[in-house]
């Protein structure tokens, strides 16, 4: 038998010890990252949610500088803490833009009463059709959209105390 | 203080291990008479591990909540035999158990081994124990069972719900019987190649462990297959899971190992061959057993994920294998190749069956890490499913059921006789069941068809050994072939109809509706809360007919309080064709529940196969030992064999 043959073996253990070596070092990341970052924002045009508030449309998102896009409901209960989360970033100069996903307008003036209104804007998407172009699957979901209107990064669930600085960092990346 | 005492009895089975170790060294080295000794060492060793594990047991039974393992693995309401069995479902547990199969295996050895050269059993024995040494090493360091609590819970924290089966208490331990059970292969392969004694009284010491672990390990995964089926609900017998190809792994080197230590034994060819398999086949072990444990594959069983006992692991499977791996580089040009035999021959089928077997062997194991490969070297991520699995090791597996019916025909050495020409019936049988296939299901796809055709040919050619002589004068173990190459044909056949002729229904009923799946007519009588010792109940009842005398299946949806989770209780019928199979999910709004059903004919012949597999092993090697007991060590009567 052959030199090579014998010492075959050996080499494929250590290939493979190496691989399993690499993942334990490595964990895997489980993670979902949006197919959607870095592209840019899917052209939308929705109605305004309330009589009082400019609507939003996917140009208002290209203006130059970055937003945070915030798709949420009144009837969303995770949203009531995240509104007060999105005051803070708006207190840090950061344009809070949302989307009132399947929303009515008396219950949403309700809710923006009675937890504050981070929002320069707020379209109404009554069928979840921005939503679903967005790639979002539930409320709330947040996107860091840059300047330039492509989307940098997509925050599945509420934007907590704790990621505060994470979206800033993030906001600041896309300028 | 039972729980000490059975830390106590590993602690000094580590060091009886290691003691074992050092005088295989010793007498290799020298000439010191050392046989008596060890053989009395691994005896010993094997008793304090059994005392370790009893006592994992009954602090089990008892619900001892002051001992860790307990406390996080155990409920004092959970049933009796349930109790028991969480001894070994979860981590620590399962690998004591590791331990204790491996070392009461050395006993064993050390106990009844008369075949193999003294040299060789001796150089087994220490490699048994340096194996075993790594292992106690583990569970000393980084997963001891026996740790306590204090101040000890008042209750504890339950076990996994899916786990909470009968399945469970045989499962895991016929499962670890035939991982570890390889491990004699393994160390008697390094022992042969340290003394340089390979040779067809090796392989012949060899071969009934090889056998005794290949039946556990066939009744290990077609036992979880089966579990898989009914506590999982999805109606599917084979995931391709990377745990369950954890299982495969060493069922497929030990299948190729069963054969050519069959061709070493006779005829002293395939030496360096047969030591590679040996080693890979417990090698297999390792690595399913690592890959199981460290959580490193994602994997519906999801056991706990631990990377510092994984890194362990992995340590340990370095350099056993690797050790082992090089010994072989070492030593394998010095294996002599033993008679020649021609192109048509039993060896020449034999070598086939192993390369094929190998070949499906390397496309599992491919299939398995790929994912990890691929993300290692590019950082993109993939899985890898069924769909490859299927296409890929499936027309394989054909060929090699094919190849089945002819290999046992052949003679040793050379073949002279046509034949092909007794295989004409079968040929014809199988020919037929196409022909059928293709009138009453047109439209049936590829491999299914052909999986029934050759199911139907081999069915008939695997009897063929015991034609043309007395069948009752036939060695058992000729009979065990032969039964177990039909229990692949009747497998083969319940693999095809399950794919072909399933038919499945997922509808959302309100009680009183009926739904049609393939002959069966079910209604939704009713649905009604029950109650369990841990766990609370939604129970349907369907009545089934078909046209005469209905059948009640009643499934559950159930949700366990400790921990908090729910599972599906299918409800199954076996009827002789088939099997009715129902599931019952979520009510919604309007008063309706999901309800799935599936109608898969001749399902059930999957796991028969399986038995019959099986079956024939243990008849095999009830036919080797007592064969070897008549003492009639003659190479031509092992023909059929």
């Amino acid at each position: 038998m052959s030199r090579a043959i014998r010492f075959a073996p050996l080499l494929v253990l250590a290939l493979i010890v190496g691989a399993l070596i690499w993942r334990l070092v490595t964990p895997s990341d489980s993670s979902v990252h949006s197919t959607l970052e870095g592209k840019p924002v899917p052209a939308f045009d929705l109605g305004p949610a309330l009589d009082t508030k400019p609507a939003l449309r996917s140009r208002d998102l290209a203006t130059g500088k970055p937003h945070l896009v915030n798709v949420f409901a009144s009837w969303c209960v995770p949203c009531i803490a995240e509104v007060k989360v999105l005051q803070q970033l708006k207190a840090r100069g950061v344009s809070v833009e949302g989307i009132a996903i399947r929303d009515r307008p008396e219950d949403l003036v309700e809710f923006l009463g009675r937890n504050g209104d981070p929002y320069e804007r707020i379209g109404s998407d009554p069928q979840s059709s921005v939503q679903i172009s967005l790639g979002s699957s539930g409320v709330p979901e947040s996107f860091v959209v840059d300047g330039a209107g492509v989307i940098r990064y997509q925050h599945i669930g509420p934007v907590e105390t704790t990621d505060v600085p994470m979206i800033l960092a993030k906001l600041e990346q896309a300028r | 203080m039972i729980a000490e005492a059975g830390l106590a009895a590993l602690w000094l089975a580590a060091g009886l291990a290691l003691y074992q170790f050092v005088l295989m060294i010793l007498s290799l080295r020298g000439s010191i008479e050392v046989s008596r000794t060890m053989r009395a060492i691994a005896v010993v060793q094997g008793a304090l591990t059994l005392i370790a594990f009893a006592a994992l047991i009954v602090v089990f039974a008892r619900t001892d909540l002051s001992v860790a393992l307990v406390a996080e693995n155990s409920h004092s309401a959970k049933p009796f035999l349930y109790k028991v069995a969480g001894a070994w479902g979860n981590h620590e547990g399962s690998m004591l158990m590791w331990v204790t199969i491996l070392s009461v295996a050395g006993a064993f050895l050390a106990l009844f081994s008369r075949r193999t050269s003294e040299r060789t059993l001796i150089a087994g024995l220490g490699a048994q124990a340096a194996l075993a040494l790594g292992f106690y090493a583990f569970l000393l360091v980084a997963s001891n069972p026996f740790a306590r609590l204090n101040p000890a819970p008042l209750e504890g924290a339950g076990l996994n719900p899916l786990l909470q089966d009968p399945g469970l208490a045989f499962h895991p331990p016929t499962l670890y019987v035939g991982y570890v059970g390889l491990s004699i292969a393994f160390s008697l392969a390094v022992g042969a190649l340290l003394t340089g004694e390979v040779d067809s009284r090796l392989a012949r010491a060899m071969r009934p462990w090889v056998l005794g672990a290949w039946i556990f390990l066939t009744l290990g995964i077609t036992a979880g297959s089966y579990w898989a089926y009914y506590e999982l609900g999805w109606g599917g017998y084979w995931f391709w899971d990377p745990v369950e190809n954890a299982s495969l792994m060493p069922w497929l080197a030990a299948t190729a190992l069963l054969h050519s230590v069959g061709v070493l034994a006779a005829r002293g060819a395939l030496k360096a061959w047969t030591m590679m398999l040996a080693v890979i086949a417990f090698s297999m072990s390792m690595v399913g057993t690592f890959l199981v444990r460290s959580g490193i594959l994602t994997s519906v069983h999801a056991f706990a994920i631990d990377p510092e006992r994984g890194a362990f692991l992995l340590v340990l499977l370095a350099i056993y294998v690797g050790a082992a791996f090089a010994l072989f580089a070492w030593r394998g040009a010095s294996l002599k190749e033993g008679a020649p035999f021609e192109l048509i021959s039993r060896e020449t089928g034999l070598v086939i069956n192993n390369l094929l077997l190998s070949v499906v062997l390397g496309i599992v194991f491919l299939g398995t890490l790929y994912p990890l490969f691929v993300e290692a070297l590019s950082g993109e991520k993939l899985s890898v499913g069924a769909p490859y699995f299927n296409a890929v090791a499936g027309p394989l597996a054909l060929i090699l059921a094919v190849l089945v019916g002819i290999g046992p025909l052949l003679a040793w050495r050379r073949e002279r006789r046509p034949v092909l020409k007794r295989l004409r019936i079968p040929a014809l049988i199988g020919g037929t069941a196409l022909a059928i296939t293709i009138i009453i299901a047109p439209e049936m796809t590829i491999l299914p068809r052909l999986g029934l055709t050759v199911a139907a040919y081999l069915a008939a050619a695997s009897i063929l050994p015991l034609t043309g002589r007395n069948p009752l004068r036939a060695p058992l173990a000729t009979w065990g072939m032969v039964v177990s190459h039909f229990g692949i044909a009747v497998a083969l056949a319940g693999m095809g109809a399950n794919a072909a002729f399933t038919s499945e229904r997922l509808a959302i009923v309100k009680p009183g509706d009926t739904l049609s799946v393939g002959p069966w007519l079910v209604q939704l009588q009713q649905v009604t809360p029950m109650a369990g010792k841990n766990w609370t109940a939604m129970e349907a009842e369907l009545l089934a007919s078909r046209g005469h005398g209905p059948v009640t299946l009643k499934p559950q949806t159930r949700y366990f309080s400790d921990p908090p989770t729910d599972t599906n209780e299918a409800a199954i019928e076996t009827f002789w064709n088939g099997q009715l199979y129902s599931v019952i999910g979520k009510p919604d709004q309007s008063g309706g529940w999901q309800v799935r059903l599936w109608w898969k004919p001749f399902v059930t012949l999957i796991w028969a196969g399986g038995a019959l597999i099986a079956i024939g092993g243990a008849l095999a090697l009830l036919g080797r030992v007592w064969r070897r007991r008549r003492r009639r060590p003659d190479w031509r009567r092992e023909r059929y064999a």
